[in-house]
């Protein structure tokens, strides 16, 4: 048995019928194929670049588990031939997209948290980590996720903790 | 007197060093690479929206290849843009 995960973009302009039935439409064809582990909609959502002149889309993701491919070109050739969805991708997931699907939806998978308040970030610089990085220790996350966190964490507030004794001790010495 | 020991501590080391890269998928032990989460890809790309190189994310070639592959299936999916300004 495979795993295997379709995503795509309802039109939004539809009504909310429509969209329903537009994703039950394929959710049914691979229903037949397999077996369906998990659909998730996330819903309305701003698309980065505008597809058919629509700017927000609808998103499934249909995760399903077959002993082979063969319902997928089915699945896209309908779905290119349908005006209803603007775009589509399939994606074999390997057993640890399987289990990242699991937590994810068992909670495990932490949100990256935008933009940390600026007192922070002079620590990761000094760290050394490269940028878009404080949102490190938040997305630890993954496939071990209880075990990473507690170690990251420490680590980083331990360094100032680490320096500055080394830091303020000679000073005092070169005035005594 | 200004001992050996003393001068040694006046400058921070640290300073004009370099910073030691690290692949963080090996280190914090992720094995795949969402790619329905752009806000976790955000950080492997700059302003414009093109994949930074392995040189400066730190990424081992394992994950560097997964990380841009799974930034096209997000920009295909229109989760992140092909290309754009100021992204961040």
């Amino acid at each position: 048995m495979r795993n295997y995960e379709v995503t795509f973009i309802v039109d939004p302009t539809l009504s909310s019928d429509e969209i329903k039935s537009a994703a039950k439409k394929y959710v049914d064809t691979i229903k037949g194929a397999g077996k369906i582990v998990h659909i998730d909609e996330l819903g309305l959502r701003q698309l980065a670049y505008p597809i058919k002149r629509r700017n927000t889309g609808i998103y499934y993701v249909v995760e399903f588990e077959a002993p082979n491919g063969e319902v997928i070109p089915g699945v896209e050739l309908a779905m290119t031939r349908d005006d209803a969805i603007l775009r589509f991708l399939s994606v074999r997931l390997d057993k640890h997209g399987v289990k990242y699907n699991e937590d994810k939806r068992a909670g495990k998978i932490g949100k990256i948290v935008k933009k940390k308040k600026k007192e922070e970030e002079p620590q990761n610089k000094r760290k050394g980590k490269p940028r878009g990085n404080n949102n490190n220790n938040k997305r630890k996350s993954n496939d071990n996720a209880p075990a990473p966190k507690p170690k990251a964490k420490p680590k980083v507030e331990a360094t100032p903790e680490a320096t500055k004794p080394e830091a303020t001790a000679p000073e005092a010495e070169v005035k005594a | 007197m200004a001992t050996r020991e003393v001068i040694k501590f006046l400058s921070n080391p640290k300073i004009g060093g370099k910073r030691d890269k690290y692949c963080r998928f090996r280190k914090f032990g992720i094995k795949h690479i969402d790619y329905k989460d752009p806000d976790f890809l955000e950080q492997f790309v700059n302003e414009q929206g093109k994949v930074l190189p392995r040189r400066i994310t730190g990424n081992s070639l394992k994950y560097q290849r997964r990380v841009s592959t799974a930034i096209k299936r997000a920009r295909h999916l229109a989760l992140m843009p092909y290309v754009t300004d100021l992204l961040k």
